[in-house]
This record gives structure tokens, sequence and C-alpha cells, in this order.
């Protein structure tokens, strides 16, 4: 694909495939992530986690873990809580256990944690802890939890007398009523998007050292938002804030599972505090599947009202989730389900009303926005799901079903009747695109010969539309912290940068990407500017790196604070060129007077001057800080089209095609967006394949390592057709959208409708994820008899 | 990876691993390619006082052809199997199914045998090719025929003072194919369902000798002796195997978990059954 550029490849700014910067020291094991991290002195922490799901604690006996050689603290709840810390908030308004004291609430849940001078004895003194416990029932479904006759899981909340997180409405019911009234159709659908976990590679870990004199605390842990972590640190611990410098080091992936706190982050810190010296604690593989944010566990009913032409009227969505022991979806603080309300997805109609019940359960508690800004994935799978459902209910291809309810690139900026206001787009022609691509017309006659010779070919469609980039500061804040972002841009003498970011990467390239768009607007070369992230201490201040908010929130103000330098450089450079400085203009690196492109001088020149030669009355310096507060969420969309045959005695299934048109806007680095699109379509297929965590009747997690724990290989994976179309964001300062999330969140459905669309003429309309050989083919044993 | 302490020897020669065994306690395991211990040690599933590393021991490893069987030695790993030309059928089918390539490169043919795990691959291609398992004890060596050696999940029937040198697979003198056809979830995974195929052919066509076992399906790799009896005696073909295939799958005990349900994996059974024994023939046929 060839991108439209401003600035040749040596400057390399907005359109340039510039390889990563980051890459050369993580491929070659020179990163420097959290467990490379030591520090003299150093102690280690070990957790103790409960092997059952629900059970009172009748006692802790502590007296063998101790007597190990070179153990010298094991920390209960009631430790904690004789410093006030047995309890912490969660991001959405519940309190979470750190060390448990009353109950256990989940497998795996924090009972103690054991301090000791190496890592092997840590775990030796884990084992000897010896905890009583009162094994209770075990609720593991929502339904069963919302049962009045259940047993309350949350009975230390005051006033909680059964086990409702949280209620949540959205929409207009009465003209939903009215809408479905008016309808010739009524199709539904029941599904489960069942829990996934984000599964980084790396564990999540800390290194926290509190220097007992100075009451300094430098904590460097596996954080996706740093500088959102250390304003609640200073909250819930009551540390000074300008005391408190975190630093989030290279990081081996996020996905949403490096947004929360989690209570071994503040054992290990509290222990670091008492104890006088620096504490490491590093998760097990087991511990993080097990007790740490997972992502969705929807249990979905959707209704679509249709005329007999196809014209969507409403959509009514019911949704029960499975929030787990606490509720603690990481999530602006005005929703209660996320940005679920996108729902409507890609579709021109009039009404829509949501429902929402979250119940807690004896599973472990999360609701991260795994690879996805909040909650969307499940929105996006329900409303794909449901078209093709009503596309075979009617007759009506689904392609030509969702053409015929598309918005139309005129109608934006769209405001949804769920209040999101999309900026642009243009979906029929991605659509048509993407069809194109793959030669959809004549797959449809393919698909017809081989069912004919008692072949099994699906085609399945997705078209969603993702709403990213949270958020404008009116409407999108987490714990009160609105959720704006900032950069710091520093032009140094020689001309060489340095930009500090309020956002951090766990792998997307911002070390790369963030440093084109300064290149752009300033013409320094991408590889003269050192991208800094992740030090509270050495950055300004932002909300952290997820929901793909960087480029929308980060990235604007890293335009923006570049766009000030070069206002600036101008002003400069007219000085030095002795001209006016609205005839400077400026291009991929050189400032020159309008009409004489020779009397010019370069920004390195200027950059000099900026320290050593400046105009009357100009401040020295070529740096400054912007914070950004978005004007509007950005929406980028995309046309996903899969296309698999089914082993009809087995209902094995395999990808034969899949073809992926992504329209993000603008594209900064094209080689690093394919590479995210890559990763969201093996993610995507993953959960739609393999990949769920699941727990027996007794509450035991299956998925708590890699062997139950399904993480698809290049082996597996399908070859991926990548397609793009171009629609600027109207208000992001380069036309950019988000994209880091788009595939996870379009592409399940497109897999699940493609095998559901193979046996669609056997009647079947639904397969829930994972979609595993056993229920395909027990869909089709069960359609032929 | 932080296990349980344990101590440590690297033995030079078969008598000073045996020398070790004796001295060590009931907890005392042999290394090989450690690729179902270490990951078990990490989890504290496994506890072992001593390991006996026999990696440095010569002439343990080889895959040949030798008086009329497949020599694999215990300190073989899959990878060597699986690029030997001197491996063969179900054999040579089987080793590049054997987890993924981190595994094969590492782990051994032998430690997978001796460990004895219902869902490993290589007891089953055992029972359906006839191979016996060579031990070395203090008394000297015995060679156990596959089916008594595996006596249980995870169970085998060394006595505790002896180990596996090497595994024997006989070599058929005439017209022979073999065949391994696994499901799994991904690369790495164990089986859900897979099924050994082997057959040898008459000079008149007629299947004169025939294994057929399975994986994952039952407490054990389960050899499925009334198939093998249907099977010998007669012209190898689509009718025979489906009614092999129907004798596989009412063997199989399989249960319901993650992987999906007992009815879904015996009609995989069933399927591939069918397919395993039209592979075996089929390269009976060519070869």
């Amino acid at each position: 694909m060839t991108a439209h550029t401003t600035t040749p490849p040596e400057i390399g700014g907005i359109g340039h495939s510039l390889k990563r910067v980051e890459d050369a020291r993580l491929i070659e094991g020179q990163g420097n992530f959290l467990d490379d991290i030591s520090l003299p002195g150093m102690l280690y922490m070990a957790l103790v986690r409960s092997p059952v799901a629900h059970a009172r604690i009748n006692g802790i006996d502590i007296e063998a873990a101790m007597a190990v050689d070179g153990v010298l603290a094991v920390v209960t709840g009631e430790l904690m809580a004789a410093h006030n810390l047995a309890w912490m908030p969660t991001l959405s308004g519940d309190t979470q256990a750190v060390l448990a004291t009353d109950k256990v609430r989940y497998q795996g849940q924090e009972v103690a944690a054991v301090i000791a001078t190496d890592p092997y004895i840590a775990a030796d003194g884990a084992e000897l802890v010896d905890v009583d416990y009162d094994v209770l029932p075990a609720v593991v479904t929502p339904q069963q939890s919302l049962d009045p006759d259940t047993v309350v899981i949350r009975d230390e909340k005051e006033g909680q007398t059964d086990n409702l997180a949280y209620e949540w409405e959205c929409g207009d019911d009465a003209a939903t009523a009215e809408a479905f009234a008016r309808a010739d159709r009524v199709v539904s659908i029941q599904t489960h998007y069942p829990r996934s976990h984000p599964a980084p590679l790396e564990t999540c870990g800390i290194v926290a050292d509190v220097n007992p004199v100075t009451g300094q605390a430098t904590i460097y842990m596996t954080s996706q938002a740093p500088h959102a972590h250390r304003t609640l640190f200073a909250m819930v611990a009551g540390l000074p804030e300008q005391n408190i410098r975190i630093i989030s080091p290279d990081i081996g992936g996020g996905f949403g599972n490096k947004v929360p706190i989690y209570p071994g982050y503040v054992v290990a810190t509290a222990a670091s505090l008492v104890i006088g010296k620096p504490v490491k604690w590093v998760e097990t593989r087991t511990g993080n599947l097990i007790s740490t944010g997972f992502g969705r566990d929807y249990h979905m009913s959707g209704e679509l009202a249709l005329t007999d032409e196809g014209r969507i009227l409403g959509l009514r969505v019911d949704v029960l989730s499975d929030q787990g022991a606490f509720y603690s979806d990481a999530q602006p603080s005005r929703y209660r389900a996320g940005l679920f309300h996108v729902v409507t997805g890609s579709y021109d109609f009039p009404a829509a009303h949501i429902t929402c019940r979250g119940a807690f359960t004896n599973k472990a508690p999360g609701g991260v926005a795994y690879r996805c800004s909040f909650r969307i994935t499940e929105a996006s799978y329900l409303i794909e799901r449901l078209v093709q459902t009503a596309a075979y209910e009617l007759g009506i291809d689904p392609a030509d079903l969702r053409f015929r309810n598309f918005i139309q690139p005129e109608q934006f900026p769209y405001e949804t009747p769920t209040g999101f206001v999309y900026d642009s787009g243009d979906y029929p022609t991605a659509l048509r695109k993407a069809l194109d691509a793959v030669g959809y017309e004549q797959l449809r006659e393919e698909q017809a010969e081989a069912r004919a010779q008692g072949r099994l070919i699906g085609i399945g469609i997705a078209h969603f539309t993702e709403a990213v980039g949270a958020g404008p500061a009116h409407t999108y804040d987490i714990a009160g912290l609105k959720m704006i972002d900032s950069a710091e841009l520093r032009v140094h003498p020689t001309g060489k940068a340095i930009l500090k970011l309020g956002v951090k990467t766990q792998g997307q390239g911002h070390e790369t990407t963030f440093a084109q768009i300064v290149a752009e607007q300033l013409g320094i070369p991408a590889y003269d500017i050192k991208v800094e992230h992740g030090d509270t201490d050495h950055t300004p201040y932002g909300l952290g790196t997820y929901a793909s908010r960087s480029t929308p929130v980060g990235g604007a103000a890293t335009a923006v604070v570049a766009r000030k330098l070069a206002d600036k450089a101008r002003h400069i450079a007219a000085h030095l060129l002795e001209a006016a400085v609205e005839d400077i203009e400026m291009a991929a690196g050189k400032l020159h007077v309008k009409g004489s492109p020779d009397q010019a001088v370069t920004i390195q020149d200027v950059a000099l001057a900026a320290y050593t030669n400046l105009p009357e009355g100009m401040e020295y310096g070529l740096e400054d800080v912007t914070y950004y507060n978005p004007p509007n969420l950005t929406f980028p969309y995309g046309s996903y089209i899969v296309v698999v045959e089914v082993d009809p005695d087995t209902g094995v299934w395999k990808v034969e095609r899949m073809v992926a048109l992504d329209d993000c806007g603008v594209r900064i680095n094209p080689m690093i967006v394919e590479g995210q699109i890559h990763g969201g379509l093996t993610e995507g297929f993953a959960m739609s394949s393999m990949q769920w965590i699941t727990f027996d009747e007794d509450g035991n997690c299956i998925g708590s390592n890699f062997m139950d724990y399904l993480v698809p290989t290049a082996w597996e994976t399908p070859r991926f057709e990548l397609l793009e179309t171009v629609v600027p964001s109207p208000h992001h300062p380069i036309g950019a959208k988000g994209v880091g999330e788009s595939a996870t969140v379009g592409s399940p459905a497109a897999y699940v409708n493609a095998v559901v669309d193979a046996l669609a003429h056997l009647g079947v309309r639904n397969i829930d994820m994972p979609v595993l050989p056993d229920r395909v083919w027990e869909a089709i044993d069960s359609a032929a008899s | 990876m932080l296990p349980s302490r344990f101590d440590y020897v690297a033995a030079h020669s078969i008598e000073e691993a045996l020398a070790a065994k004796a001295q060590g306690d009931e907890d005392t395991r042999f290394l090989a390619g450690g690729q179902s211990l270490l990951p078990m040690m990490k989890l504290r599933l496994a506890v072992p006082s001593k390991l006996i590393d026999i990696n440095r021991i010569d002439g343990l490893g080889g895959v040949e052809r030798r008086n009329g069987h497949l020599r694999i030695g215990a300190a073989a790993r899959h990878a060597d199997v699986a690029a030997s030309d001197a491996a063969f059928g179900a054999v040579a089918a089987a080793a590049p199914w054997i987890s993924d390539p981190l595994v094969r490169n590492l782990g051994t043919l032998c430690g997978s045998v001796a460990h004895c795990d219902p869902e490993g691959d290589w007891n089953s291609v055992l029972l359906a090719t006839g191979a016996d398992v060579v031990a070395r004890g203090p008394g000297g060596e015995r060679s156990i025929p596959i089916a008594e050696f595996v006596q249980d999940m995870f169970a085998n029937s060394l006595a505790s003072d002896e180990m596996v040198t090497e595994v024997r697979v006989p070599v058929p003198s005439g017209r022979s194919g073999g065949s391994y056809v696994k499901l799994e979830r991904k690369i790495g995974d164990y089986a859900t369902v897979a099924v050994a195929g082997h057959l040898e052919l008459g000079d008149d066509g007629r299947i004169a000798a025939a294994g057929l076992a399975l994986t994952s399906v039952a407490p054990i790799n389960l050899k499925v002796a009334e198939a093998e009896a249907l099977l010998v005696g007669n012209q190898p073909g689509p009718e025979l195997f489906a009614e092999a295939a129907e004798l596989a799958a009412a063997a199989a005990d399989p249960r319901d978990d993650v992987r999906g349900t007992a009815r879904w994996k015996r009609q995989v059974v069933r399927t591939f059954t069918g397919r395993a024994l039209a592979a075996a023939a089929d390269q009976a046929l060519k070869g």
C-alpha cells in the first residue's frame, strides 16, 4: 500500500513505514522489563492464594512459614487492616479486598504474602502458610447469582442484600417499544460472550522502593497508566504525591490487563514502607490468569425490529454481566457498562434501548477492556451477529442487508440513538471494497455448489464501528481524573529533540509513531527524536494507554505541541532571514521566505538560534507542553470477511480467507498499523475459536495456565489479507483515529458469522464462542435429527 | 520457575545413573528432556528429592534400524525421530505431531513413554506397532512389551531400581503402512483425540497384521484389540474400515471436558479411525 506522505523518507513523517526504534533492544533481549530490575538489598514477595472459590477464613497460621530460614515477614489481611489497607477502591466505585480478612470470594484470591530474601524461599514460605477455610457454596453463574435464594457473596458490603453489582440503562424505552410495535419482523439472538483473559506474555509485577529516611517511594510497576496510578496511590495509601515516582519500564504486553491496581502492588509497597527495603513481586503465570483483570463474560439478548424490506427500525438489548467477586471494570465513571451503548453499530435507525445488570459471582474480578474500548467488543459482536441472523430470517443476503441500513457518508457527523456522535466514515465504500477483494458473489455460487456435494463453506461478514480515544473532559473521567492527555517537546540546540508523553507504550510502537508526528510538523528527522514515556517524574500527566486512546489523545497533543514549536520556529526564522513572519513558509525541515526558496534556514539552524540568537524580547529555548482535551471520540471502522470450510464429520473448521479492511483515518506508520491489525485479528481468531476462561461447578478456574488457556501461534492463525480506506477524523489535528483494538473488536463476529453461515441452510443460527468443533458438530447433528 | 529444593546428579554412564537411583529415596527421578517433569516441578506438582540427569551418558541417543527393529535410545529427542530416515509408518507419522518444536527439540520419546500420560501420543503408536520397552536394572536388561509396560494413568511397570534405555519397534518384513491422525486445539496441545493405525499386508493383499490404538479417550492409551482382530485376514477397504471405526468408537471411553463432549469425541474416534486405517492401507499399497 502506498501511503500519502509530505516528507521525504529521511525525515520520516506521517505515512512512512519506519522501522520501529524500540525493536532493536527488544529483539536483542536488551529490553528492561520489570523482572530485570534488581536493587541493592531487594527482598522478594510471594502471594498465598485461595485454593477454593468461596470460604470463610477461620484462621491463618503463619508459624511454619516464619520458621523458614530467610522468611522475614508474613503479611495477612489482619496486618493490612491495621494500616487501613485491607480493602481498596476499584475503578468502578466498588471495594476490593487487598488481602482477605473475612472470606475468600474466588479461587486465586490473595490471602497472605510472604516476604523473603530470595524468590525461592518466598515460594517455600507461601506453601507453608496454613489457612483454615470453612468452605461455602460457590456461585458460578450470574443467573444463579441473582436467584433470591443464593448466598450473598458481598456480605461485608453495607446495604448489600443480594448479588446485584449494578444496573444501568440507556436509550429511549418508549421510542423503542414504538419501533417494535410497527415492525413487520422481530429477530432475536441470545449469546454469551465468554470470559477471556488479556494474557500478556509478561505477567504483572512491582519493585516498590520506599526510602525510610526521605519517604520517597520509587515504584517500578507494570502499568499502562503510570500517572493515574501515582494519583491513586497517593489517594489510597495517603502518601504525598510529590514523593511517589512511578516508573513503568518496558512492558511485555498489556491489552488492558495492566490498567487496574492489583493487591500485589499494594502489599509490596506497604511491605517496603514498613521494612524499609525494596520489595519485588512478580506474578506467576497462574496468578496472572486466575486473579487479574479478565475481559467480557457478557450474557446478551438482542432483538432487532425490521420491516419486511430489511430496514432496521429499532434495537433492544438486555445484558447480564458476570462481574466476579468485585465490580472492578476499568471504565469511565459515568458509565456502568463501558461504552457498550455503541451497540447500534454502523446502522442508521431511530430507536434503541439497552438494559444491563451486573452480578457478583465467585470468580476473579476484572471486566477490563481486553484490547477494546470499554465493552465495545461485546457490543460490536452482538449487533453483527444480530444483523447476520436477520438476513437469514428475512431471506436477504447478509451483505445486502447491511447496505440497506448503513449510515450514509453524507449523514456524518451522525448522532446515534444512544448519544454518540460518529465523526466520519464511508461504510458502503468500505464493505464494497472488501466484498470485491474476497470475490463475494462468486463465493456465494461456490458455496451453493459445495453444499450440493455435501461440503460446508461459510462466508461471514462483520462491519464494525468503534468508539475510541476517550475522551472529552465533559464526559469522560476515570476515578474523577479527566481523560485528557499530554505531550512535552524540547528541541535541543543541535536540532535533536525529546518528546515526553503522558501515554505509555506496551508494544504499540509509540517511540516511533509519536516521533513521526513531530517529524511531520517540524521536519526534524523522526530518528533524531527520542520519545520518553512511563516515568512520572520525567513526563507530563496523562491517563495512560488503553482503549485505543494514545493516538487520538496523546497523538493529538503531540501534533499540537509540535505546531506550537513550529510557530516559534517561524518567528526565529523570520529573524534570521530578516523577513516578516507571515512570509515564512515551512516544509520538510526547511523554513524559507515565500517566493524565495534559496532564502532559507533549516530547523536545525533555528534550534541553535533558539539558544543563541533570538529576536529582541523572545524567550530562550524551543520547548513547550500541551494538554489536549479532545472534542470528541474517534470512530474507526472496518469491513471484515471470513471464509471457512467446516468438516461435517468432526465439526473442525478452517479459515480459508480472511479479508480485513480497516479505516482508521490517517495512518501515521502504515507498517505499525498493519502489525496492530494482524495482532488484533489473531486475538479475534483466538476468542472465536479456542480461548476462554471457564469454571467448574465448584468455581475452580479452568484456564490457569497456557496448557488450558490457549493462545494461538503462527501455525494455526489464518493468513490475513489487509485493505484500507482513509476517511480522516475531522476533529483530530492530523486526522488519525485509534486502531490498536479495531481488529480484536471487529473480527470475532466475522469468524463466528462464517461458521454459522456454513450451517445456515440447516437452520443453525447461533454457536457461542469459542466455536469449538464439538459445538459445531453438535449443531450439525441436532439440525440433522 | 520456582521449584522446591532438589538435589541434582549428572550421570556419565548407565551404571552411575542406576547407582544414584539405588542410593536415592522414592522421590528420586531421572531427567532426560524434562518436558513433562519440569513444568510439574514449576507448579510444585512434582517435588523430586533428586534428579539424575542422563543426558551426558554416551550411547543413549540414536534412532536407527538394528536387528530387525527400529531402536530409539533413551536420550533421543522427538525431533531426532521426526528427522530420522530410519523411522517408518506410524512412528514417522506421529513424530511431527508431538507438541511443538520447542518440546520436540528437548523432550524424548522414551521419557514420554515412561510417563504413561494417556494424553501422550507415543504409547498409542507403540501399542499399534507392537513395540517393546527395554529397561536396565541392577540385574541386567529386560524387554517389556508395551502393553505390559503401560500399567495405568501415569504408572508403568518399571521396578524402582530400573531405567528405560531404549524402545524397539519391530520393522515389518512385508508391505506395511502406518499413520497417526491427531486433533489438537492448537500446536503444543495434547491430543483431543488421536488414532494410531498400523497395517501389514500379506502377499494375497489381505491384512496380515493390524494395530490400532487411541489417545486421550480412556484412562490409558487404548489398544483396540477387537478392531485389530476384525481387520486381520480381510481385504482392506472402506467398509471394513468403517466397521473397525465403529468398534473403536465403542471401545473409547471419553469424558466431557473443556476439549468437548464425550459424544463428539466418540464421533471423532469413529471418523479418525477410518482415516487412519485408510492412510495406513494407502501407504502399505504404495510401499
